[in-house]
């Protein structure tokens, strides 16, 4: 038993380096697609301190949005500029009827508003565009669809998806997009002025609201990457809503406030979920993917509350 | 006028720290018990009880146990539906082993086995607080979830995969199975859930309730003056899992008769989760009314939307459902974020000097 936890999976591992390879890099891939969507969740946190519950239906939400209008018809590059005005309408919205009139709330009654949204986005999205799973229209959008083989050494195969490479080099840069945003231009420094102290940053005239509405739209935006990328691996369809509850133990594991903390969780999280899957997996009948990411960011929890990177709590009486 | 404690005096300390110390509210309640025990099992149809009024009392005793837990000790859980899933399971388990024993005997056994997990997953509760304990709650969820489909010894090895109930008999009269008259299990339900309910009242005005609000209201405080956050949240957790697998037990046993494990998945728990919020964190009068507004909620408009005229498909109405209760949902959190109970304090204000404009 004990041989079969703690030795049986490296000499595993030792013995066919070539799947383990494989393993490290469907982990990272992954991993890279958590990040994403955790990054959503960050840069609401940041901003409003709401715990955005509906970021997932938001990349379905716009996933579905872009494949939709591409079935009736629309051009796949004009379909992805409506799907991001789409977004930016319904960033509005939220900001407008949801978040305005929750002002100062405590957070519990921010995060039931939000799964109240999640509700209506499902029914929404499912009277507009029905609730079979569509495909992502990948070839469309000019991405690219093959596949490559390395060989490793005298018998190992790595098989890399050009859509994989696609979805991390367009992390990256989205990750860098927004860093340069965040940190060079003049919206991304009232942002990070509204992350910093609400009261501070309206007293210097920065609109909240205003501010707020940006950052959703921006999380639109990146919900509707990850939902390309993720739609382009899968079909489009509201199961996908699931990979929400994926992407919180990264969040708890970088910490709410921390956009590295949402990469480097993102690729803990993905390396640990499938080379766990797969190495210790088989011990317990499979299947621990679903929780398996929560126990290790509850284990990490308990020697750091606030996360990797979150900002310590202090507590005052 | 009509609610006027004005002229009613309390001679004794028992009258005053009675639940229901003024007269008005022990006649209400006497009104609505009459209606619950009496004039609903009178007129209502098999239709009106499987559908409407069992499962609300159900979700209602849920709602109070995740009350317990996030409206009275603060500590916010996402995992009810695998707690109640728990307390179904392990009743399911002690009917297979002891088949003759009393049922609701079972019933109530079942809730110590969902209280001791609960305890399990409330110990990070210690460290951890907030919102990222919530996240922390979804390990129990997805891990409880996991072992109700992966661990075969706790459906009895069933092909299907999912929990049945068998016919029984209590003093010679079928309470579960297919054969139970919807009348008898009402009467379990109501029964179970008015009593626990009684029950926790008075846990919350005693010693170990107040205890839980003080936690609530400020942990490190409540630290300073004496309170263990140990025994504080863990006890919390212990109760709240209780009531949370006494409903799910009952919810298989009297309502469903058959569960599969999807059917304690993360959406019951964001539906007691609503139940609670809605209906008014920290009020158990609140947990029945969350309870009967989203549970019926929907049962309404998947009747009344098709018999207004709207020829619509079932899974358009299904459709709109969700987006008329998520859209009240929010309007209810923007005009009312303290939920119906606050509602009702501020109707109850307005009886006290009405028809006056000025008590």
């Amino acid at each position: 038993m004990l041989y079969d936890i703690f030795v049986d999976p490296f000499v595993q591992m030792a013995a066919q380096p070539d799947f383990l390879l494989q393993v490290l890099w469907e982990g990272f891939v992954a991993g890279i697609l958590y990040a994403l969507i955790a990054l959503g969740f960050v840069l609401i946190f940041k901003a409003s301190g709401v715990f955005n519950f509906a970021q997932g239906i938001m990349v379905v939400f716009a996933a579905l949005t872009l494949v939709g209008l591409h079935e009736h018809g629309v051009p796949a590059y004009l379909a992805l500029i409506l799907a991001i005005a789409v977004m930016g309408l319904l960033a509005y919205t939220v900001e407008r009827v949801v978040m305005r009139p929750l002002v100062n709330q405590p957070e519990i009654i921010l995060l039931m508003a939000t799964i109240g949204m999640t509700y209506f986005l499902v029914g929404f999205g499912e009277f507009v565009f029905g609730g079979e799973p569509k495909s992502m229209i990948t070839e469309e959008l000019g991405l690219p669809t093959g596949s490559t083989a390395f060989q490793i050494g005298e018998r190992g195969l790595l098989i890399l998806q050009h859509i994989d490479i696609a979805a991390a080099v367009i992390a990256i840069i989205m990750v860098a997009g927004l860093g340069i945003f965040f940190n060079k231009t003049r919206i991304g420094r009232a942002l990070r002025a509204v992350a910093d102290d609400h009261q501070a940053a309206l007293s210097v005239g920065i609109s909240l609201n205003q501010i707020w509405a940006i950052v959703w739209f921006a999380a639109g935006i990146v919900a509707l990457a990850t939902g390309i990328m993720w739609g382009a691996r899968s079909d489009v369809s509201f199961a996908l809503e699931i990979i929400a509850f994926k992407a919180l133990p990264v969040l708890i594991l970088g910490g709410f406030t921390s956009i590295p903390g949402a990469i480097v969780g993102g690729l803990v999280i993905g390396f640990g979920e499938k080379i766990g899957e797969i190495y210790w997996g088989p011990l317990v009948g499979g299947g621990i993917e679903s929780w398996l990411a929560y126990i290790i960011a509850l284990i990490f929890l308990l020697f750091r509350p606030q996360g990797m990177f979150g900002e310590r709590i202090i507590e005052r009486v | 006028m009509l609610y006027r404690e004005a002229g009613q005096f309390k001679t004794t300390y028992e009258a005053d720290q009675a639940i229901f110390p003024l007269r008005q509210d022990r006649i209400g309640i006497a009104v609505i018990a009459a209606l619950a025990f009496v004039v609903v099992p009178l007129t209502a149809t098999d239709f009106f009880l499987t559908s409407i009024m069992t499962p609300f009392l159900i979700f209602a005793l849920a709602a109070i146990g995740l009350n317990v837990l996030t409206g009275y000790a603060g500590q916010l859980s996402l995992g009810t539906g695998a707690f109640m899933g728990v307390g179904a399971y392990s009743a399911y388990k002690l009917t297979s082993i002891f088949p003759d024993a009393n049922i609701i005997v079972v019933l109530l056994a079942s809730g110590f086995f969902s209280a001791a997990i609960g305890v399990a997953f409330g110990l990070p509760s210690l460290r951890i607080k907030g919102l990222y304990l919530a996240v922390t709650t979804l390990a129990a969820q997805f891990f409880l979830e996991w072992c109700f489909i992966r661990i075969p010894w706790l459906y009895n090895y069933n092909a299907s995969g999912a929990i049945e109930i068998s016919q029984r008999e209590m003093a010679g009269i079928v309470v579960t199975g297919p054969a139970a008259a919807p009348l008898t299990q009402y009467f379990i339900v109501l029964c179970v859930t008015v009593g626990l309910t009684w029950f926790v009242s008075n846990l919350i005005r005693g010693r170990i309730g107040r205890q839980w609000m003080m936690i609530r209201d400020m942990d490190i405080a409540a630290e300073l003056i004496g309170v263990r956050p140990l025994t504080a949240k863990l006890s919390a957790f212990a109760v709240s899992s209780y009531l949370c697998g006494v409903a799910g037990a009952m919810m298989v046993f009297f309502w469903l008769g058959a569960a599969e494990p999807s059917a304690f998945a993360i959406s019951l728990s964001f539906q007691v989760l609503f139940m609670t919020i809605l209906g008014g964190l920290g009020s158990l009068i609140g947990s029945y009314m969350g309870a009967a507004f989203i549970w019926i909620l929907p049962v309404a408009l998947r009747v009344v939307l098709p018999s207004l005229g709207f020829d619509v498909a079932a899974e358009t109405v299904q459709h709109l459902t969700s987006m008329i209760v998520g859209a009240l949902i929010i309007f209810f959190l923007i005009t009312e974020p303290h939920g119906l109970a606050r509602l009702w304090q501020l109707t109850k204000e307005k009886l006290k000097v009405w028809p006056f404009p000025y008590g």
